[in-house]
């Protein structure tokens, strides 16, 4: 499944768009970077609140899918261009990390 | 001499650049072949040294000795030390304050982390002086 269609099966809006047809091969839901950073695997669809500069440097160097934020979770400005120049896809949703976790759970 | 050898200067409390020498270390070995379990290695390593850098120690410099056999990663500081190295080894431990606990640092992985990824890891420090960590990752056939 691509980010671009999993962003359609569960309504998530684009906030960055890099490359939406690449695909997700899992899940990882975290917070604390530098869990994230060395269990999260390359591929994964990262479930956070986490909007800042240095997790879409994370999701860069562990080579996520995509970042989504859950529960409306802000992304900054300076994250925002980061995530830009970097073409890290950002979504975000309303839901909490587990309703998404396992909507993409049974979809894969 | 190595293949390559790569030097940064890593800014202090400046969380917006935190990563750009990972980054970079991390686009030459894919320009360079490395198989890509060797280059997870490394960067998860050196982001965590750099992190630590800018948040514990105000900043400092990285070299990067990459051969076709290892690589090497010296990153050196100017900071207050390392009290008790085996505490901060520990899973868990870290003096992060609160401010930087809301970015999602402070889990206390960061150094078990590089021991983890490395096949050596070497750190001398002196209270007042500085931290040096010494790193090297082992490209296996
Ligand atoms: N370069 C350094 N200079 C001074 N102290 C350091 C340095 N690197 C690490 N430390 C100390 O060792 C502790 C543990 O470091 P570690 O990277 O494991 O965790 P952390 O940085 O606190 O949190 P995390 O890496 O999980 O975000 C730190 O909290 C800090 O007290
Ligand atoms: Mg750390």
């Amino acid at each position: 499944m691509t980010v671009r269609e999993f962003a359609a099966l569960q309504n998530l809006q684009v906030l960055v768009e890099g490359d939406l047809s690449r695909e997700i091969g899992g899940g990882y839901c975290g917070d604390l970077l530098s869990w994230v950073m060395s269990r999260a695997q390359s591929d994964d669809c990262w479930f956070t609140v986490m909007g800042n500069v240095n997790a879409v440097a994370v999701s860069v160097l562990a080579d996520c899918a995509c970042i989504v934020l859950c529960e409306n979770a802000a992304l900054d400005e300076d994250a925002k261009t980061k995530a830009r120049e970097q073409g890290v896809n950002v979504l975000t949703s309303e839901e909490n990390a587990y309703t998404l976790a396992v909507s993409l759970g049974k979809a894969l | 001499m190595s293949l390559i050898e790569l030097h940064y200067d890593v800014p202090g409390d400046d969380f917006t650049r935190a990563g750009e020498a990972s980054g970079s270390v991390k686009a030459q070995l894919k320009k360079l072949g490395f198989d890509p379990g060797v280059i997870r290695n490394v960067v998860i390593a050196l982001y965590e040294g750099e992190i630590n850098m800018v948040i514990h120690a105000g900043g400092g410099e990285i070299d990067v000795s990459i051969d076709p056999d290892q690589i090497r990663m010296v990153l050196r500081d100017h900071g207050p030390g390392i009290p008790d190295v085996a505490l901060a080894m520990q899973e868990g431990y870290s003096t992060a304050p609160d401010n930087v606990r809301a970015l999602g640092f402070g889990a206390g992985m960061g150094l078990p982390n590089i021991k983890k990824y490395t096949d050596e890891m070497r750190i001398d420090t002196e209270i007042g002086v500085g931290t040096t960590m010494y790193l090297r990752v082992d490209v296996k056939n």
